[in-house]
């Protein structure tokens, strides 16, 4: 959060521009916002989860705070990565002060955006696809699409879930 | 909120609540100057500071408090019970007001005139109660005749309020009371003195009704000078707390690395960290701890109105107030525990009267006492009344149909007890108030069983009865057992093990009744549970060496039992199992886990939103070792056992019998069914292994799509399908049934009007007369039953993508097979119990009897006990062992080699076809095309033989 404050004081010309951390999932990209993003981990101990929705990879320690891992590639409808468990990449979001980390194929840099530049994401993706990403953004060579981390974790809340969220948010 | 008000709103509600025990303890010990001053002085202040931040309701209320004791102290007025009652309900009134301040941050409206007019006249009438609109004045009235005008009135009003169990008590004690009603006014001569004398004196005893234990014991705290203190919040607390169990949690991990490495220099100084750290954990804990006299502060009121207001004398004795704990358990105990006192109170005690023809002293005494056991604390709660009327009790049973007259014949008396902690005996309405009022005994025990507690009774007719509680005293860190199941390590509190048996060959021999699994546990029956199909892992090859390296399980495969020798144990490896002998309520059941670790001191952590729908799970942890572990929920576990589809998964291959019953030709087969109602009156089913779960959905959730009706079900859109074409939307709550492919993963649902039940039943599928649909009908429970062709509707959902289903509806049963294979005995060998549930109902109606295994394993196994069959089904792609290396294995050597195989597959390709021939299959069925199943199976049994006989040839 503090680099976001920095941005905006020092360099007004940059007032719009967005941060974020690129990751790749299947061939395509996707951008998590900075501010959101607690840690990135390599190589971790995942505890399988019995029971749990086909979502849910596991839990993992980090320093010492339990953080539920969803794997990406399943959230998108996408099929299972053939890299090994310990090639994979976590990427651990903040989301109403619980951790999550969001199980991706890898990490690549961070990339500056305009928020000028987002566009609305095409109507015509899959439903999910829909629901947890919020924006588009052309490179030049591919495309970026933002990720709503807030929605991909409602996403899995269960009807009840929901539910309560709903009655205690009232 | 001014901060200044927040502070005056702590201040009085601590002062208030000290206030409560010190009035009562006044009408106890009249003449205490020093307590009246304490207490003038308390109103005083809250006066005061009301003037200063402008509450002129509260400061009213306070001042008219005041008034009375401030004559009460310059012995202007002597006190008595109205005089107590009228400064009691002054300082309910305050609290009333201070709580809406509390969230409301302004006075509530209204005024209190009233109570002030009859304070006022009662300073005036010096110490007559002037108003004869106090409630507390009339029932403490000096007036006898009042009191006996009242009791019968009265009396009813309060029995309606009572739930079933106090019912139980209290109409012995109606009857009680009749008998006395009706028997002073004439008979009372006889056994007690005078009734004019006894009459007139009434109000003297209720005056020096002391409880002279009572007294003491509330003036203890309160008169200790205050202790060195700092108001912290709880929040800081609570952070100190994650904080200090953090740094246990990485002490032992680095003690667990020390032991491993040699290195001795760092010992020292590791030991004095050890030592600090358990230090600071233990003051940490200290912070959080409360003594238990908080929760009990409200109790001497509580009897004190109940007495007066049954006429009741009772003694509340309290030991051990000072015994601490959590203060996040104190107050989850806190409301249990008020209406378990209120209850001996109300129900235990007797009247004066019957006590005195009991021949036990006429005050009765309520004895409230907690102490540390263990890591425990145990609260126990005994009075010296009636106790429980087993009797009355037992019927109360049979009617509730909890237990039968013959299971009440065998019971203890102790067991019949605690059957008023089961839910049939309650209404079992929620926690309403403070006050406990309403909230059933089946509350209270579930209530301290949510924080690990149990709750026991022993009761004595006409001696009385004792509760004792048990709870661990604190929430944060628990003692877990940890145990391994399949590859994975899970914890479970060690409260809710009652012991560890290891199950054998001899004594501890593990039996099956239908399926379920049963432990002799000494001359006991013990249900079973499978934690390993509850949580539906499977067996992996053991390939977790570093965990070896740290721990050395206690394995079920490694140690070997003397008694036995070791082919046998080999054999018998699978029924060796360790078995957590768990007690929820009043039942007990066995888990079955692979392998037991040591115990561990475990931090108990939510867990994340997303995973609290799984109810198996009460929280997770991070062991010593780093590693995160999920914590086993007994109830959960307990509950989600009676979920279908975990017997479902259960069926097969049970036990040998069952097997050997499959195969007796003249013996039907039991199905479980799944009986609902759909279109029409009559009742149609479906073989019970298909379905995956039964639904409710609100109406309002079901959506139109492109002409059907489709839900979001699990963040996905499932399509709902209806067996009749006219079928409605129910008006709220739409049922259906869910099927599953796990396979695939996909889903459907059929919509049905209504679920009538899951039977078990042995039955014969009689020809369907073509209709679309329909599997067939069959005679189930005396009613002609429609059994539904699963395929039909999912054909129907599928559009395409949901399995390879061409046409359903297309095949011609007639053509496809006749007589001839009636009888024929065919296994189906599939691992998806969808596939199984789908195939085998529609096999056996083809006139097979059909025999399935969920994986080549099972497969093979009935192949060593020497089990034929005419044909073998097989699917291809299976995990461990595919279709392929099934038929391989078939083919090399055994009884089977000559019997001809089907395979099944998604795939069927060219390659794979070429693949299948050369291993020995005879057809190759794309899945699932039941026409040319059914084609092929004919084939095959025809040609087959010849064919296989010319294999072998060339």
């Amino acid at each position: 959060m503090a680099e976001v404050h920095t941005i905006h004081e020092h360099t007004d010309a940059y007032d719009d521009l967005i941060e974020f951390v690129t990751v790749v999932l299947d061939g395509q990209m996707f951008g998590v916002p900075v501010t959101q993003v607690q840690d990135i981990l390599g190589a971790v101990q995942l505890t399988k989860i019995p029971t749990a929705i086909k979502e849910i990879a596991g839990n993992l320690n980090l320093r010492g705070r339990i953080v539920t891992a969803i794997s990406m590639r399943s959230h998108l409808g996408l099929p299972p990565s053939d890299k090994k468990a310990e090639d994979l990449m976590y990427v651990v979001v903040e989301h109403e002060s619980d951790l999550y980390s969001l199980v991706v194929d890898s990490v690549g840099d961070v990339l500056k955006i305009s928020e000028k530049t987002l566009e609305p994401v095409p109507q015509t993706l899959d439903q999910t696809w829909l629901t947890i990403t919020k924006n588009v953004h052309q490179l030049e060579e591919e495309l970026i699409l933002i990720l709503d981390v807030d929605m991909l974790i409602n996403n899995l809340l269960s009807p009840q879930g929901k539910k309560e969220k709903k009655a205690a948010s009232q | 909120m001014d901060d200044l008000i927040v502070d005056f709103i702590a201040e009085t509600e601590d002062s208030l609540q000290e206030l409560d025990q010190d009035i009562v303890t006044l009408e106890q010990t009249p003449d205490d100057p020093d307590l009246i001053g304490k207490i003038f002085r308390v109103m005083h202040t809250i006066k005061g500071t009301c003037g200063f931040l402008g509450l002129p309701r509260l400061e009213s209320i306070a001042h008219s408090g005041e008034n009375i004791l401030g004559k009460f102290r310059d012995k202007e007025i002597d006190i008595n019970a109205d005089g107590i009652s009228l400064i009691l309900e002054s300082i309910d009134n305050i609290k009333d007001i201070v709580l809406y301040l509390s969230e409301n941050g302004e006075e509530p409206a209204g005024d209190d005139s009233d109570l002030k007019n009859r304070i006022a006249s009662y300073i005036e009438n010096k110490g007559q109660s002037g108003g004869s609109s106090a409630p507390a004045a009339e029932a403490a009235s000096p007036e006898s005749e009042k009191t006996e005008e009242k009791q019968p009135s009265d009396q009813p009003a309060t029995q309606e309020e009572l739930d079933e169990l106090d019912r139980i008590f209290h109409e012995t004690e109606a009857d009680d009371s009749a008998e006395s009603n009706d028997t002073p006014a004439q008979d009372n001569a006889a056994p007690t003195p005078p009734p004019p004398a006894a009459q007139e004196k009434k109000p003297e005893p209720t005056k020096t009704e002391a409880k002279p234990e009572a007294a003491k014991a509330a003036a203890k705290p309160t008169g200790a000078k205050p202790a060195q203190s700092l108001r912290v919040n709880v929040d800081v607390l609570e952070e100190l707390m994650t904080i200090a169990s953090e740094l246990v949690l990485t002490r032992n991990q680095i003690l667990q690395i020390m032991r491993q490495d040699e290195n001795k220099s760092f010992e020292t100084a590791l030991q004095r960290l050890n030592h600090n750290v358990s230090e600071l954990q233990e003051s940490v804990m200290k912070t959080r701890m409360q003594p238990i006299g908080n929760a009990w502060s409200k109790l001497p009121r509580i009897i004190r109105d109940l007495g007066q207001e049954l006429d009741k004398k009772i003694d509340l004795v309290m030991e051990g107030e000072e015994t601490e704990l959590d203060r996040q358990v104190l107050e989850l105990i806190k409301d249990p525990l008020t209406h378990m006192v209120r209850n001996s109170a109300d129900h235990g005690i007797e009247t004066p009267a019957d006590r005195i023809k009991a021949g036990k002293s006429e005050k009765g005494t309520v004895n409230l006492s907690a102490f540390h056991e263990g890591g425990h604390i145990i609260i126990q709660i005994a009075d010296d009344g009636k106790g429980l009327n087993t009797e009355r009790i037992k019927q109360k049973a049979i009617e509730k149909g909890v237990m039968t007259k013959e299971e009440l014949a065998e019971a203890t008396d102790k067991q019949i007890h605690n059957l008023i902690f089961d839910a049939g005996f309650s209404t079992a309405e929620k926690v309403t108030s403070v006050s406990g009022r309403g909230v059933g005994m089946d509350v209270v025990r579930s209530n301290i069983e949510k924080i690990g507690g149990t709750v026991d009774l022993v009761s004595e007719e006409g001696k009385g009865s004792t509760f004792t509680i048990k709870i661990p005293l604190t929430l944060a860190i628990v003692s877990a057992l940890i145990v391994k199941v399949g590859s994975e390590r899970f914890a479970i509190p060690q409260i809710n093990v009652m012991e560890l048996v290891r199950s054998d060959q001899q004594e501890n021999k593990i039996e099956t009744i239908n399926g379920s699994r049963v432990l002799r546990l000494r001359d006991h029956l013990l249900p079973l549970l499978d934690l390993k199909k509850i949580l539906q892992l499977h067996d992996e090859p053991e390939i977790v060496q570093e965990n070896e390296q740290t721990e050395t399980p206690v394995s079920a495969d490694e140690t070997t039992n003397s008694d036995t020798d070791e082919e046998l144990e080999k054999k018998l490896k699978e029924e060796n199992a360790f078995i957590l002998v768990v007690q929820l309520g009043n039942s007990a059941f066995g888990v079955i886990v692979d392998a037991v670790f040591d115990t561990e001191e475990i931090v108990v952590k939510p867990v994340s939103p997303i995973l609290r729908n799984i109810e198996m799970f009460s929280g997770n942890t991070i062991l010593g070792d780093g590693s995160v572990v999920m914590i086993l929920d007994v109830n959960g576990i307990s509950k989600s056992s009676g979920d279908i589809s975990v017997f479902a998964e259960d069926m097969r291959l049970a036990t040998e019998e069952e097997e050997q019953d499959q195969h007796d030709e003249n013996k039907k087969q039991k199905e479980a069914l799944l009986l609902f109602r759909a279109g029409g009156e009559e009742t149609k089913a479906v073989p019970l292994q298909t379905v995956g779960r039964l639904e409710e959905f609100d109406t309002k959730d079901i959506e139109t799509a492109d002409g059907s009706y489709v839900v979001q079900y699990r963040d996905r859109l499932m399509p709902l399908i209806s067996v009749d074409e006219n079928h409605k939307l129910a008006e709220k709550f739409q049922p259906v049934i869910v099927f599953f492919d796990n396979v695939k993963n996909k889903t459907m649902g059929i919509m049905v009007d209504k679920i009538i039940d899951v039977i078990e039943e042995t039955f014969s599928i009689e020809q369907s007369k073509g209709e679309n649909g329909l599997l067939g009908s069959a005679i189930i429970q005396g009613k002609a039953t429609d059994i539904i062709d699963v395929t039909h509707y999912i054909s129907q959902a599928s559009q395409g993508d949901w399995f390879d289903i061409k046409t359903t509806a297309a095949y011609d049963r007639e053509k496809s097979f006749g007589q001839d294979y009636i009888k024929r005995k065919l296994l189906l060998v599939d691992d998806s119990s969808f596939f199984r549930g789908i195939l085998e109902p529609f096999l056996k109606t083809a006139g097979f009897v059909v025999t399935t295994a969920e994986d080549p394993d099972k497969a093979l196994a009935l192949r060593e006990k020497g089990l034929m069959f005419d044909i073998i089904v097989s699917d291809i792609e299976m995990p461990i062992m595919s279709g392929f290396d099934l038929a391989e294995n078939i083919r090399k050597e055994g009884i089977w080699q000559n019997i001809p195989i089907v395979a099944l597959s998604s795939h069927a390709t060219q390659e794979d076809k070429d693949e299948g021939k050369r291993v020995g299959f005879n057809a190759y069925i794309p899945k699932f095309d039941r026409e040319k199943l059914l084609n092929a199976l004919k084939e095959t049994l025809d040609g087959g033989s010849a064919q296989t006989e010319q294999r072998k040839a060339s």
